[in-house]
């Protein structure tokens, strides 16, 4: 009963709101939307007994993924109406696409009703004994290591061309070296003179 | 208690009443907590100064903080007339529900938790991931330059300190064996020499308790790291067009979660509940067991709490790229190489190939 109601409760949301993240006419506001289908699918993971992914998506997509999505939103100035303007010389393909797409889920629904999928029993078929994190992990680095690790190389390569990309040693900054800071003494930062009277400090 | 309301009204009710009592046992007494310890925190900030401290409302001035709570509440909420009207108020609601969330996880003593998760400790970074929001949609709502600045800043810096963050928990979680904040404490029952109790007294990790408890300040924008609202530049950062209770909300969610951070440096580095060294006298020299660990535990918040109010009091605020130099430049790597050095050590350990 309890789990029937949360699923709706959850599937709902995420539909909801990832209608609303289209709907929408502020971007700041889809951003938002998206952020709350993220987190309601977050739900449905836990729900099919999955928990390890749903706080990893929580942590990283809504943590860190879509703040900074939602960083870069925020301070854009866009005017979506002059964006959508152009839309209608684009109506082929998109009806092509949703076409298919509805096409999918007709055949979707055919094949559940069809039976013996059992899909209940596949979502989350770790042994009721070994906690999720420990399954996944066991399955990371066994047998697909060398993806895991591959995948890993791609993430880097990517970080590191980001910045490479990005990065120009700038020349008319003065940076703060904050070692030499720490490492000056009063004695080499402070003269004790006695000028007599009438006459400035020389230095 | 959920099995007594079960046996009364059936298995369904019988759980959601036990568990809506025992929410309310967290969460009330956290919300007198964070009234108390504004109070503190005031104390402590103006006896460093040589001031006196709140002292007129109360005896010592400890009403001095349920007379502030009045006063906003019977303030009036003002919304900006260009301000986006709902995430205005939506915003102080996120972060004071976020800051109450997160204790569901935290075990207060000996089995005293109410949600015992064997995933606790990737709950409180999600959930401690979700209290920028907040932040960042007032600032944002609210429609108005300071705020906006200030709402840029706690996006990045939370997001900076997070990482090193996740990097500082992992040689914890390796060393537990877990990622259960029970299991976490149970794991540092005589960790040195079957005697102290807690991660933090082992060489290998004292330098992750201190990058942690650093950290820590900067995921609550506290100072030296609270930029978000430096007055100096930003009048009161995402705060400055909010009033009345929707800025005790603001308030109380801002204390609430410097709490949870003293309550997850004990947790994880310093014994939880457990007592500083492993003596069965320490265990239950309060009424019992579950008293004297509760004891244990709230010593070790009010201690780290203690801490905070220290560097607040005496540690001038960062510059902006200081703060990020510290997170990204200083915290990071030795995060880093400290996972690599522990689960090194770990692995020779259990290959049985240390000197030892």
């Amino acid at each position: 009963m309890i789990q029937v109601f949360t699923f709706y409760l959850f599937a709902t949301l995420v539909i909801v709101s990832g209608v609303m993240t289209i709907a929408s006419r502020n971007p700041v506001h889809s951003v938002l939307w998206l952020i709350l289908a993220f987190f309601n699918a977050a739900g449905l993971f836990v729900l099919i007994g999955a928990e390890f992914l749903a706080f990893l998506l929580v942590i990283v997509y809504v943590g860190a993924v879509a703040v900074l999505f939602l960083f870069v939103v925020m301070m854009l100035d866009i005017d979506f109406s002059e964006l959508r303007a152009g839309i209608s010389q684009y109506w082929f393909p998109s009806v092509m696409l949703a076409l298919a797409l509805l096409a999918e889920l007709g055949a979707a629904l055919l094949a559940h009703n069809a039976g013996g999928i059992d899909i209940a029993g596949r979502t989350a078929p770790t042994p009721a004994e070994t906690s999720n994190i420990a399954a996944l992990g066991q399955l990371l680095y066994s047998r697909y290591l060398f993806i895991f690790e591959a995948a890993g190389l791609v993430l880097l390569v990517a970080m590191i061309g980001a910045i490479v990309l990005t990065h120009r040693a700038r020349k008319d900054t003065r940076p703060q070296k904050i070692s030499d800071q720490v490492r000056r003494r009063p004695q080499d930062a402070v003269v004790n003179t006695q000028p007599p009277v009438g006459q400035g400090v020389e230095l | 208690m959920t099995a007594f309301f079960q046996s009364w009204l059936g298995f369904g009710w019988g759980w959601f009443v036990a568990n809506l009592i025992l929410i309310l046992l967290i969460a009330l007494p956290l919300m007198l907590a964070v009234a108390m310890i504004i109070y503190a925190d005031r104390k402590i900030w103006a006896a460093m100064a040589l001031r006196r401290g709140p002292n007129v409302v109360g005896p010592f001035g400890l009403l001095q903080s349920f007379a502030d709570g009045l006063k906003v509440f019977l303030k009036e909420t003002i919304v900006p007339s260009s301000a986006n009207r709902a995430l205005f108020l939506i915003a102080p609601v996120i972060t004071f529900t976020v800051a109450l969330i997160a204790w569901a996880v935290i075990p207060f003593g000996p089995g005293m938790v109410l949600a015992d998760i064997n995933v606790g400790l990737l709950y409180l970074l999600a959930v401690s991931s979700l209290g920028v929001y907040g932040i960042i949609i007032a600032g944002w709502a609210s429609n108005s330059k300071y705020p906006f600045y200030s709402a840029l800043r706690a996006a990045a810096q939370m997001v900076s300190y997070e990482v090193s963050i996740g990097f500082v928990l992992i040689p914890v979680v390796l060393w537990a064996g877990t990622f259960s904040l029970s299991g976490i404490v149970g794991a540092q029952q005589g960790h040195i020499f079957g005697l102290v109790n807690g991660f933090g007294f082992n060489p290998l990790l004292f330098p992750l308790a201190v990058i942690f408890l650093i950290s820590a300040m900067a995921e609550t924008a506290r100072a030296p790291f609270d930029l978000t609202e430096a007055e100096s530049e930003l009048v009161a950062g995402y705060q400055t067009e909010y009033s009345s209770m929707s800025f005790a909300l603001f308030w109380l969610g801002e204390y609430g979660n410097v709490l949870l951070m003293c309550g997850m440096n004990a947790v994880l580095f310093w014994g939880g509940w457990l007592p500083p060294l492993d003596i069965p006298i320490l265990y239950d020299f309060l009424f019992n067991a579950s008293i004297t660990g509760m004891f244990w535990f709230f010593a070790k918040i009010l201690f780290f709490f203690f801490v905070f109010s220290w560097v607040k009091a005496t540690v001038p605020r960062f510059r902006y790229d200081q703060l990020m130099r510290l997170g990204w430049k200083i915290f990071l790597p030795i995060s880093l190489i400290w996972v690599f050095l522990v689960s090194g050590y770990l692995m020779l350990q259990k290959q049985g190939m240390l000197p030892w």
